[in-house]
């Protein structure tokens, strides 16, 4: 069902001598990880769709260095933000949208001191202004009615106090949004930020993922709405563990919102 | 015989506020030990935080009893203290109940104590039952052992005793001052209202006047004493928090919690590495050469900032953040409370270090690093600001814990060995994992 699908690349529009109007940082997971590039593809879709004009970077893009800053080596995470801040300025990029959490915190909040100015929007808060501009349209399509309780990634969510846009779509999908008892403000960690996702957990009495995946299962979802590629593993994993991954599934809100226009 | 009363008042005075003074210059002192960082940015937002999360409360009441119990014990305690002003006057002059002149105001000003220290009593009394009857998890994990848990009942004990003194020490008042008792009469008849203490005359009634002078200046004294005491108990204890939450709060992180500082040294050295201009085999500039190469991260508590420093001796060891931390919750040894206990502990230990070497630290061969905070806890950290979050009073454990990781991976390349291998595939490859740069934008060709 899969088709290949048109990318532009920032190399092709300066070859033009044209300037996109925004950057897709896909970022590492949506660019290598299996599940996340379907994430991936479904963006560039809905982009697609409501005749944004974007592009990607392709393979000038380069790990935005969060990972290593978590885990405390500063220097990489420098190393790489000077790369990526060089690239980005080189294209003379004001905005940039990204699929995940963690490259959005890092570009948003990390690279400005050290050079790198930028409109950045995590991809809930893109589509929701593409719909607020009536550019996209959002249905319920398949998805109307289904119980869905929404896992906030901590880098949206505390991070940067983003708790709505993901939701906003949802209600916008008619689906019933059922909170667990940690969300917001107060959502628990799926267990993969600081660079545990790269690291066995240290020794303890249950994985984290776990632990969300029971708050999830608690609240007796059709599906878990995910908005960060970790997440979305993380989750995955939870519910397999739990020997549900035939009933319930975990998908990012933009999955949803493509596959709801049947794109 | 009452100048000498008036005399001992005066010593005692001196005494207490004399070593609380003392207190407070270590106090300062040990924070002064962290590294600068300027947080005198943008004083109406620091105000505006300092009074919605510590004068109002705010996080507080996120856990409504807990809150509403403290809201009533904070605002009461402080309240009731104006009244320790009329209490030294009185004991500097040997003048009785001097702010009676104030006549109908007087009177509601001291029953509404009273009410308040009935208040304060039983949220206390709140407080001990939820600590050693309900047995509140937060309050019972493993950094709350020893000092830590008798410290917490303390200071219960504490204001239970001095409410029960205020109020008894007005009772005695009130009936020496109905028997119309020398020095304790005035001529417009009673002064002050006591809704609460008169049902404590029936207890004392039968005394004579003379027992009941002993009674009540037995109760003024311990009371007084009670609070000079309580005031010097401060520097050792978690109540710290009653003074240090107002800076604490104003000099909180104002930026988004998930932005991380960016290490100036580091920026310098990456700079360097960047310029194509830069000779890498210039000759050191001369000025700087004898320059120790700064140290990145933090092993030991001198290398921490500050406001990380000045959030450890904050820390109320509530246990909110550590209740709602992943790491701890699914049984990970981290708990951010213990962090902020062990840099706290750490601190003092230093700072008494200091203080018999003449103002010299004399290398103990310790740190916090390994014998306070073991790599295990700082691993474990997910990042996720849960207990940040939490802290009802701007604590930031989170940011010890990356600095100290700083140190393990800057320093001594001691990064559990899997995060080693993802970063060097950063490095090499531009991701976590070993796949070429080149095959970045494949996705968009696969079926
Ligand atoms: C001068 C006024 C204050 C007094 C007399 C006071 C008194 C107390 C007492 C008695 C406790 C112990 C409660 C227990 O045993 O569980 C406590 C705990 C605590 N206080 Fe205060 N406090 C004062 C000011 C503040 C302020 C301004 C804050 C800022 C938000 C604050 C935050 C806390 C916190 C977070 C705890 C831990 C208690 C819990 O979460 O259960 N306090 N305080
Ligand atoms: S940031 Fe780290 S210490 Fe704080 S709650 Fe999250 S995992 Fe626990
Ligand atoms: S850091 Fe804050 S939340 Fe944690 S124990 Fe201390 S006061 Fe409570």
């Amino acid at each position: 069902m899969e088709e290949a699908i048109k990318v532009p690349t920032m190399a092709e529009y300066m070859a033009e001598g044209k300037k996109p109007e925004v950057l897709f940082w896909v970022g590492c997971m949506g660019s290598f990880d299996d599940r996340a590039k379907k994430v991936t593809k479904a963006l560039v879709k809905l982009l697609t769709k409501a005749g944004v004009d974007f592009a990607v970077l392709g393979t000038e893009e380069s790990c935005t260095g969060d990972p290593a800053k978590r885990a405390g080596n500063e220097f990489l995470f420098q190393m790489q933000a000077a790369q990526n801040i060089e690239v980005l300025n080189g294209y003379e990029i004001e905005k940039i949208v990204t699929a995940c959490p963690h490259c959005f915190n890092t570009i948003k909040n990390e690279y400005p001191e050290l050079g790198g100015n930028y409109k950045v929007m995590h991809h809930t808060q893109f589509l929701k202004s593409l719909l607020e501009e009536g550019k996209l349209k959002v249905e319920g399509g398949k998805f109307k009615g289904k119980r869905i309780t929404f896992h906030d990634p901590c880098y949206l969510g505390r991070a940067n106090n983003e708790y709505e846009a993901p939701r906003d779509l949802l209600r916008k999908l008619e689906v019933e949004l059922v909170e667990m008892k940690n969300c917001k403000k107060k959502g628990l960690c799926c267990g993969a930020g600081g660079g545990q996702m790269f690291k066995e957990p240290e020794a303890g009495d249950k994985d984290i993922n776990v632990l969300r995946t029971e708050q999830a299962m608690e609240t007796k979802p059709d599906m878990i709405a995910a908005g960060c590629p970790f997440c979305n593993t993380m989750m995955n994993d939870g519910v397999k563990s739990k020997n549900k991954e035939g009933e319930i599934e975990v998908m990012d809100v933009a999955e949803m919102i493509a596959q709801a226009d049947e794109l | 015989m009452a100048l000498v009363g008036q005399i001992l008042f005066v010593i005692a005075l001196l005494f207490g506020f004399g070593f609380f003074a003392r207190n407070v210059k270590k106090l300062v002192r040990n924070i002064r030990l962290g590294k600068e960082v300027n947080r005198n940015d943008k004083p109406n937002e620091r105000f505006a935080n300092m009074a919605r999360v510590a004068l109002g409360q705010s996080k507080m009441v996120k856990r409504p009893i807990a809150g509403f119990l403290h809201i009533i014990v904070y605002v009461g305690f402080v309240i009731i203290n104006i009244e320790v002003l009329e209490i030294i006057i009185d004991g500097i002059f040997g003048t009785h109940r001097i702010f009676s002149f104030l006549g109908a105001t007087y009177d509601v000003l001291i029953g509404s104590f009273e009410i308040l220290a009935l208040l304060v009593f039983i949220g206390v009394v709140v407080f001990w039952i939820r600590r050693n009857v309900i047995r509140i998890k937060r309050f019972w994990a493993n950094e709350m052992k020893g000092w830590p848990k008798n410290d917490g009942n303390n200071i219960l004990y504490f204001e239970m005793i001095l409410m029960v003194l205020f109020l008894l020490m007005n009772a005695t008042d009130f009936q020496l001052q109905s028997l119309g008792a020398d020095h304790y009469t005035n001529e417009a008849g009673i002064v002050g209202a006591f809704p609460i203490s008169q049902f404590l005359v029936p207890l004392i009634d039968g005394l004579s006047i003379s027992s009941l002078i002993i009674v009540e200046r037995a109760a003024w004294w311990l009371h007084i004493l009670g609070i000079l005491f309580f005031l010097n108990y401060l520097y050792y204890s978690k109540h710290l928090h009653i003074l240090l939450a107002f800076p604490n709060t104003y000099f909180a992180k104002l930026t988004p919690q998930g932005k991380f500082d960016n290490l100036e040294s580091v920026k310098k050295e990456v700079d360097l590495m960047m310029d194509p201009d830069a000779d890498p085999f210039a000759a050191p500039d001369p000025s700087v050469e004898a320059e120790e190469p700064e140290k990145f991260g933090a092993s030991d508590v001198k290398d921490l900032n500050w406001v990380q420093l000045l959030n450890s001796y904050t820390c109320t060891e509530c246990g909110r953040c550590t209740s709602e931390c992943p790491a701890n919750q699914t049984g990970k040894k981290l708990s951010p409370r213990k962090i902020m206990m062990d840099t706290r502990d750490r601190l003092e230990e230093v700072g008494a270090n200091i203080d018999a070497n003449k103002g010299e630290f004399k290398d103990d061969g310790k740190q916090l690093l390994n014998d306070y905070i073991s790599k295990e806890e700082l691993w474990a950290c997910t990042t996720c600001n849960a207990c940040v979050e939490a802290c009802p009073i701007g604590i930031d454990p989170l940011s010890i814990i990356v600095e100290m990781r700083r140190y393990l991976v800057m320093e001594e390349s001691a990064a559990p060995n899997e995060l080693n291998i993802a970063m060097g595939n950063i490095e090499n490859n531009g991701a976590p994992w070993p796949y070429n740069q080149m095959d970045r934008l494949n996705w968009a060709e696969e079926k």
